[in-house]
Formats: C-alpha cells, sequence, structure tokens
C-alpha cells in the first residue's frame, strides 16, 4: 500500500512536472507494460540528473491490453519513441514496419555490446539479420519440483533427461494415497511445454523459412507424444480447471512438478511456507539424452525504439542508461525481473539465491521460437487447440498433428505470398 | 412549400451526420474489408490486402470453428432466452403479487447481479463451480451426485455459463416486466374475479395477452444481447474447454483483435448481423400471428 502510495504520487508530481517546466527540454515518451511501469519511476530521476535536457514521460499500459494499443498507435502515428515490448512480439512491429534497426548504435555504443547478453536472448531480437532490440529483463522457463515427493520416489536429484522424468513421474503416481494425485502439470492449454520440448527433439517448428509448418515431422512428433503420454497415463491432469491455484496444487502435493517462469518465485516461496519451506526447488529442464541439455524458451522484454521518434539520440541515451549492470540490478530488486545484462548476474542478490541459480544455468540454454508475425496466433489458437484434442482423446496424436500443419499452412499462406513478390 | 418541410430535416442533421460518420461509414468500411484479405500485414501497408470478393464467407463455411462457435452460441440463446424470460416473468409476477412484503428489497437484491460487474461476479462463480472446494458439488454431494467439474468439462461448461448469464441477467427483464403489469387495469381482474376465474386462468387470459407487447420487446432484446454471447465465457472459461463455450463474438473478437485478421472477422460480424437480424423478424412474424 505504501509503495503504491509512494508510486502514485510519485505519478503524479510527475505528470505536473512535465506539464509545468515548458523550457527546452526534451521528452522522451516511454511506454511500459504491466507492474515494470510502476517501479522504472524510481530509477528515473537519476537519469535525468545525469542529463538535464531530457525528461522521460513513463504511460503504463496493461499487459492485456498491449497488443492492441500498440497496433492502433502504429496506424494512426501515434507511437511512443521507446517501448518495452514482449520479445516474441517484435516480429509483429517488424511487419508493421514501425521499428528502428539498432545495429549501427550498437556498433558504435561503448555500453551495449552482444557479449553482454545470453545468445539464446539476445537472438531473438534479430530478424533477418537486423537488430531491432535490446534485452531489458528476461525470462525462460525451468522446472520447479517438490524435493520432498522426488525423493520419496526414489530420486535425489532433479529428472536430467526424459526418460528419468518420465520414470519418476510413474514412481509418484505409484506412492500410496497418490492415486488422486499427480506427478507433473503440463496444462494442454498452454503451449510453451509442448514447444519447448519440440525444440529439444531437435524439431525447427517451422520449415522452409517458416513458410509451412512442421508439427508432423518425426522430431515434434517424437515430443508431442512425449507429453500426451503424461495425461493418457494419469501422470498429468487433463482438465484445466482442476488446478484453479497452481500454487495451492503445488503446496497440496497434488503435483510434484511443474514447468514455469521466474515470475513464480515469489508466488511459491509466498506458499511454502514453514515446514514445506525447504521442500521445494527450480532446476534447468531436463534433455532429451544425457548427453544433451535441455533447452527453453528465451522469454522476456525488450527495448524498442520506434522508427519515427524525432528524438532517437535521447532515446538511445536512455536505452544505454537502462543496461547499465548496476541499474539492471537495481530494476531486479524493485520489480524481481532478471537482468538482461550478465554482469549484473554476479550481484549476491542473485548469485545467493539458491532458487535463481537455476534460471541461469538454463539462460546459457535457451532457444527462440520462430520469428514470424504469425507465431502467437499459431501456437495460442492452433497449437493449444490441437494438443487439447490429443490429449482429451477426440484425436488421435498423428490426426491432430495432420490438422495442425494443414491450419498452420493456411495461415501462412499470406506470409508466402509476401516472400514471393517481395 | 418546400422550405417549410426542410425545417425539420436541419434539426435532424447534426444526429444524422453523428450516425452516419460514426455508424454508416464503418460500417460500410467493414463490409468492403470483409471481402479482402486484410491482416497485420495490411494496417501500416493497405498495399498487401488483396480484395478476395467472397473467400472469407467461403472460408466460413468450411471452418470448423466458426460453426462450433454458431452451434455454442445458438445452444446458449435457445436455452438461455427462454429460461431467462420465464424466470423474470416468475419474478415480476411474485414480486407484483399483494402477498409479498419488502418489495423494494427483494427487487434491489434480484436486481443487484445486473448492475454488479462481470469480472467481479465471474470470480466469485469460479469458486461456487470449482470441482474440489466449490459449493454446488457440495451441495450436490447431499443428493449423492458426483461431483462435477463445471468448467473443465465439455459437456457442463456451457450449462455452468447459462446458469451464470441467466442469473447475471434476469433482474433486468424482471424490471420490465414489474412495468408490464403495473399497466395492467386492475378492474380486469376484478372481473375475472367476479365471473369466477381462478389465479391460472386469470394468468392465461389476462396477464399473459395483456404482456405481449412487453414480452415481445423483452425477448428481441434478449435475443440479440445473447446472440452477442462474449464477457461470460471470456472472463470465465476463455471459449475453452475444448471450445465448448467460444462463442461467434468471441471467435470475431478473437479473429479480429487477437490474431489481426480484420478481413475475416468483418465476416464474421457480418454473418452474425444477418442471423440476429433473421430472428428479430421472425420473432416479429409469430408475435404478430393469432395465437393459438
Amino acid at each position: 500500500m505504501n509503495r503504491f502510495l509512494s508510486s502514485s504520487i510519485l505519478l503524479i508530481l510527475f505528470t505536473f512536472g512535465c506539464g509545468g517546466s515548458g523550457d527546452d527540454k526534451i521528452v522522451i515518451d516511454f511506454w511500459t507494460l504491466g507492474a515494470e511501469g510502476e517501479y522504472i519511476l524510481e530509477l528515473i530521476p537519476a537519469f535525468e540528473k545525469e542529463n538535464p535536457g531530457i525528461e522521460v514521460n513513463v504511460q503504463q499500459i496493461p499487459w492485456t491490453a498491449a497488443q492492441e494499443k500498440l497496433i492502433t498507435a502504429v496506424a494512426s502515428d501515434n507511437t511512443p519513441d521507446l517501448c518495452q515490448l514482449g520479445n516474441t512480439w517484435i516480429p509483429q512491429f517488424v511487419a508493421l514496419n514501425s521499428l528502428e534497426i539498432l545495429d549501427e548504435y550498437v556498433s558504435s555504443s561503448d555500453q551495449i555490446k552482444k557479449e553482454n547478453y545470453f545468445d539464446g536472448i539476445w537472438s531473438t531480437n534479430i530478424i533477418e539479420n537486423k537488430l531491432y532490440g535490446i534485452p531489458w529483463y528476461i525470462d525462460t522457463r525451468v522446472l520447479f519440483y517438490r524435493t520432498d515427493v522426488l525423493a520419496e520416489a526414489g530420486l535425489n536429484h532433479p529428472p536430467q533427461t526424459w526418460e528419468e522424468l518420465y520414470d519418476v513421474s510413474k514412481k509418484i503416481k505409484e506412492i500410496p494415497g497418490k492415486k488422486d494425485k499427480y506427478a507433473i502439470y503440463l496444462p494442454a492449454n498452454e503451449w510453451a511445454s509442448f514447444v519447448i520440448f519440440g525444440l529439444q527433439a531437435g524439431s525447427t517448428i517451422l520449415k522452409n523459412n517458416n513458410r509451412y509448418g512442421n508439427f508432423s515431422g518425426s522430431k515434434f512428433k517424437k515430443a508431442f507424444e512425449f507429453l500426451v503420454k503424461f495425461h493418457k497415463q494419469g501422470l498429468a491432469p487433463i482438465g484445466i480447471s482442476q488446478v484453479t491455484n497452481v500454487y495451492q496444487a503445488f503446496k497440496d502435493e497434488y503435483f510434484a512438478m511443474y514447468i514455469s517462469g521466474p515470475w513464480n518465485i515469489n508466488e511459491f516461496k509466498k506458499w511454502m511456507t514453514e515446514d514445506l519451506k525447504d521442500k521445494w526447488m527450480t532446476a534447468p529442464l531436463p534433455g532429451p539424452d544425457e548427453n544433451t541439455q535441455g533447452v527453453s524458451l528465451a522469454g522476456g522484454s525488450s527495448l524498442v525504439m520506434f522508427n519515427n521518434s524525432e528524438k532517437k539520440i535521447e532515446t538511445w541515451k536512455f536505452i544505454e542508461f537502462l543496461s547499465r549492470p548496476s541499474i539492471q540490478l537495481n530494476f531486479y530488486k524493485l520489480v524481481n525481473s532478471l537482468p538482461a545484462v550478465k554482469d549484473a548476474w554476479n550481484d549476491s542478490t542473485l548469485a545467493g539465491d539458491k532458487y535463481i541459480h537455476a534460471f541461469y544455468k538454463q539462460f546459457h540454454h535457451v532457444a527462440a521460437t520462430p520469428k514470424i508475425p504469425e507465431w502467437e496466433r499459431i501456437v495460442f489458437s492452433k497449437l493449444q487447440q490441437y494438443a487439447e484434442f490429443a490429449v482429451r482423446g477426440t484425436m488421435t496424436t498423428d490426426e491432430a498433428l495432420k490438422a495442425l500443419d494443414e491450419d498452420v499452412n493456411n495461415i501462412l499462406e499470406k506470409r508466402r505470398w509476401l516472400l514471393e513478390n517481395e | 412549400m418546400r422550405i417549410r418541410y426542410s425545417a425539420p430535416y436541419l434539426f435532424l442533421t447534426p444526429a444524422l451526420t453523428a450516425i452516419f460518420v460514426f455508424f454508416f461509414i464503418p460500417v460500410i468500411a467493414a463490409f468492403v474489408i470483409s471481402f479482402t484479405d486484410f491482416d497485420i500485414y495490411a494496417i501500416n501497408n493497405f498495399g498487401t490486402a488483396r480484395f478476395i470478393g467472397f473467400d472469407n464467407y467461403k472460408a466460413l463455411i468450411n471452418d470448423q470453428l466458426f460453426w462450433t462457435s454458431l452451434k455454442n452460441t445458438f445452444y446458449f440463446v435457445i436455452a438461455a432466452g427462454p429460461l431467462s424470460i420465464a424466470i423474470s416473468l416468475g419474478a415480476a409476477i411474485l414480486l407484483s403479487s399483494k402477498l409479498v412484503r419488502l418489495k423494494p428489497l427483494f427487487r434491489l437484491t434480484y436486481f443487484l447481479p445486473v448492475v454488479t460487474t462481470l469480472v467481479a461476479v465471474a470470480i466469485v462463480w469460479r469458486f461456487i463451480y470449482h470441482p474440489r472446494f466449490g459449493i454446488l458439488n457440495y451441495f450436490l454431494e447431499f443428493f449423492g451426485i458426483n461431483p462435477i467439474d463445471w468448467l473443465g468439462d465439455p459437456n457442463w461448461a456451457m450449462p455452468a455459463i447459462i446458469l451464470m448469464a441467466v442469473w447475471k441477467n434476469f433482474g433486468y427483464n424482471m424490471i420490465i416486466f414489474i412495468a408490464g403489469l403495473q399497466n395492467i387495469p386492475e378492474d380486469l381482474y376484478e372481473a375475472a374475479t367476479i365471473d369466477g376465474a381462478n389465479g391460472w386462468q386469470k394468468f392465461k387470459k389476462i396477464t399473459l395477452p395483456m404482456l405481449a407487447p412487453t414480452t415481445l420487446f423483452i425477448s428481441i432484446i434478449t435475443m440479440i444481447g445473447f446472440f452477442q454471447l462474449f464477457a461470460e465465457p471470456y472472463v470465465m472459461t476463455q471459449g475453452g474447454p475444448l471450445n465448448s463455450t467460444l462463442s461467434i463474438v468471441q471467435y470475431m473478437y478473437q479473429e479480429g483483435f487477437r490474431w489481426w485478421n480484420m478481413g475475416y472477422s468483418a465476416a464474421i460480424a457480418f454473418v452474425l448481423f444477418l442471423i440476429i437480424f433473421t430472428g428479430t423478424l421472425i420473432q416479429f412474424k409469430l408475435q404478430k400471428s393469432p395465437e393459438a
């Protein structure tokens, strides 16, 4: 409450401050998504102190309305100078031809260098060899698991291979009293795990320069069948509304493993209290075999500049400011968003947190999903739909993947047409 | 002569201009867009939109998801519409009865769901429907009924949405029915009582015929409203499980504002318009024909 109050006062002062100072200050419009916008306000005074001629005007947009609002802004030429963008959204705004290419800015910068970032994350910002965004904070998905339940099933370390994951799941289900409970939560209405295991199996997800779906290809199929097996054999709950509260369910041992992101660390800390406090851990994802580290998704938010901004130099200055290791660390302390800059990870705040360690390891093995504007539509509207069909047995896995490919090929028709007419 | 007649049009001009600019132009534009493949690529570059004739409409015919959403919407309208009207009529008659005390309190209570924000209501209903901890399953257990996964089971999700939508909306119709009931002259009932009519006869021969215009109004408004089912499944199930609660409007919204297929989305909108238009015409016809 206090925090809310102080930040809203800050916001009010800030807005008035902007209106009042009608002198020749340059104002950067910065749109942020979600909670980050509230906390970023605390970092801005330092920047404005360093750069007396520049002011940063932050506007907060809720995640759910963000895409709509941003695309409308592009259509009506009302884009801000700087914006936070989920890195899977970048392709859409590149397709809209609205983002500034940042390669030249980076090559002449002392502050921002490719080597400072995790490779997999950096590459999500590159589309057709051009750089469009600078990673701001990052996320990926790892395995959250109950150490006590796994130990009871005879495993004293997190599962490291698919086989181990499957075996331990079977054993968990066999523990007396666990008949109505499950080993792992792999909701069919979340595309992430299907894509992660597909990538781990070596599938490119799409093929032919992302012109066609490659879901019925043998590699994706292998991963898909592997996951569906968990549902079919009662190792993972099929219905999603059986778990309205994942934290409660994790606490109740309703399931013992869950693949999720850093945003859940604090939530689990809140729920797993007292004697359950040390009964859970995070671990990098298992891989397809002993020799291959399992990859996960390269997620997070990037900072992008819109190409019709008239304050590009100042905006870039602000991007550089936000990319300093010390500022990244401060930002983490404020809002718990994992820093994109590797140097910030050496600090004890991050290095000393045992739950975050798995994320650090995993970030070295993250892969980008296909970078096309249709991607979200493919996974949210099609992959999830057919995954649910397969899990519930409405379709066989073969039928589901074939139908999925057909639908995806239809979606990509426009892309093929555009590529041919370039 | 002519000048005299032009005066009203002059006064109508501002309103007509507003309607023309903010209603007819967008509708016409949407109609044109429904014949193109206007999508995310076209938003900033109209050149990439292709005129594709009736392809969007043809694609709709082969679109399983569209038929699913159509089926779901009809299911909802046919089940929830009459149910909602019957319950609101029943509540209105009870509240108009001379035997009921504290009428304003009941009216207020029944009307409360209408004015409550749906999102807040949805959270409560999600708890009610919870398969393991929900109060609904708890009550059903007394009758020996096994727990039902209301929002997670494709067969039960739509009934659950119907129940909630009816509960949320019947208060509005009830108020209109109460107003209609108050317009029925008391002497009709008195005359019927003298003639020896019983309660049911009075209801059938006086209340229902006298309420006919109100009922027509309510059934049309309810039908139009229910065909545009959106918010309830949007907050409760997001159209799932297995698309069993995906409504037409929700599908249209998804295609248009989530995936930016404006052309396809506009085509869905016009199909929905035709359906509602036909439905309204049928209701007018039914009400005009002499009742059996």
